[in-house]
């Protein structure tokens, strides 16, 4: 909360109080979040967390490794495949069209995850 | 030994039976014996007793020899569970070279490196160059195939190696058969032969004589350890199904990173430690992740095996023992 206090203190308060104004008067739908969007799947003790995701077309997935094993994420049907992701390491991907995509882990096959797009 | 682990290992050899010790006279053995174990083969059947400075004697005879089987030296790795991979795998070459019996060979049952990096590889290689055995015999591991699906594994183990890395060798009248199952693994599945490779052992093993004795080795368990963390081979049974005809067969794998036992008929199941760092019993933790213990305690849990082979009894006898 302190760093977005101080990122506030930092603009012209009118000029960023228009814009709230404007961001506030547009329909969001469920289904329409603003191209940007992103979502995180943490790797913990051999899975993936959450197991099934749900997103809007055009938000980015990071997928972050914290075992102490080295992971991967690779689509079942080919659509992505994140090269050997250590410790700490992250992989993303932008689903920029609806459907659902599973997903496993090529080094750890029993490890499996979706992602639904809308 | 634990009532749990005792109750375990219960659990796991139902099928040890008419090999001179009962199962109850086995576990006792074993609790004696700790880590150290020796398995004899005996005309398919296996006996089991502690320790025995007779196999020495025994294999002293001409056509007698030992090999030693290390696995998962996990070269790279550096988190808590173990920070001096190169110290464990420096600790188990110095206890090969102290063996009262010098192994011919070693067998290294994969994962040599963590992360399938050329200066990881080229650790193990150096370290290796310290044994007394010259010539070392290796089968992949899930992470020395990262990234290019075993490219760089087949450019430095595998050119004399067929398919994805697989290949047979005979010594001194055994019949050594080195499989790779971690390539092309599907979703949701275990580890994996594929027809390619089934059909080639098919043939390798076909004209064989019946009194062959067979050492099959690869790195993920050949028989269903614990399919819920992946440690089996879908298309294990296939490839047993080849070796049925045959009077001694010894498997031997790796990466559970911990010894255990199965017999089924003439077929001994064997896993072994890793040099690196031990993981958690089948079910017992959250994953099968890197289990970290006291440091004074980690050498207790890694380890070499050591398998005699003793001519005209068809014996195979297989000794775990850890680095400390």
């Amino acid at each position: 909360m302190n760093r977005r206090n101080v990122w506030v203190e930092g603009l012209a308060t009118p000029v960023l109080a228009v814009l709230l104004l404007l961001a506030g008067s547009l329909p969001v739908k469920a289904n329409d979040q603003p191209a940007g969007a992103s979502a995180e799947v943490k790797i913990d003790n051999f899975s993936f967390g959450p197991e099934t995701l749900t997103i809007a077309v055009g938000t980015t997935v990071t997928w972050t490794n914290r075992d102490d094993i080295p992971h991967t994420v690779v689509s079942t049907d080919g659509v992505f495949r994140s090269k050997v992701r250590d410790t700490d390491e992250k992989f993303s991907y932008t689903f920029a069209q609806a459907g659902t995509y599973s997903y496993y882990c090529s080094l750890h096959p029993k490890m499996t995850g979706k992602v639904i797009v809308h | 030994m634990t009532d749990k682990k005792q109750e375990f290992i219960d659990q796991r050899l139902q099928d040890l039976n008419k090999d001179g010790v009962d199962r109850r006279g086995f576990l006792k053995c074993m609790a004696w014996a700790g880590t150290g174990l020796v398995w004899t083969m005996t005309g398919g059947i296996p006996v089991s007793r502690a320790f025995a400075s007779k196999i020495s004697k025994e294999a002293k005879k001409s056509g007698d020899f030992s090999f030693v089987q290390i696995s998962d030296s996990h070269m790279g790795f550096n988190k808590p569970a173990n920070q001096d991979v190169v110290a464990t795998l420096q600790a188990a070459i110095n206890q090969i070279n102290g063996l009262a019996t010098p192994p011919e060979f070693l067998l290294h049952t994969g994962d040599i490196s963590h992360l399938s990096r050329p200066e990881q590889f080229d650790t193990v290689d150096q370290i290796l160059k310290g044994a007394s055995a010259k010539e070392v015999f290796f089968v992949p591991g899930e992470h020395d195939v990262l990234d290019d699906n075993g490219k760089s594994y087949l450019e430095r183990y595998g050119k004399s190696a067929q398919g994805a890395g697989w290949y047979s060798f005979d010594h001194k009248g055994v019949h050594f058969i080195g499989l790779v199952n971690v390539l092309n693994l599907k979703s949701g599945g275990l580890g994996a032969l594929g027809g390619e490779q089934l059909e080639w052992m098919e043939k390798d093993v076909k004209h064989l004589k019946h009194s062959t004795p067979i050492v099959v080795f690869a790195h993920i368990p050949l028989w269903s350890v614990y399919p819920e963390w992946g440690w089996g081979t879908e298309d294990s049974a296939q490839a047993l199904a080849y070796l049925k005809k045959f009077g001694s067969v010894t498997v031997l794998n790796g990466h559970i990173h911990q010894t255990m036992q199965k017999v089924e008929g003439h077929v001994t199941f064997h896993t072994a430690m890793s040099t690196a760092f031990p993981q958690p019993q089948p079910g017992k933790a959250d994953s099968p992740g890197p289990m970290k213990v006291p440091a004074e305690k980690l050498r207790s849990l890694l380890g070499i095996t050591d398998v005699n082979y003793v001519r005209g009894q068809h014996s195979l006898a297989v000794v775990d023992s850890s680095l400390g």
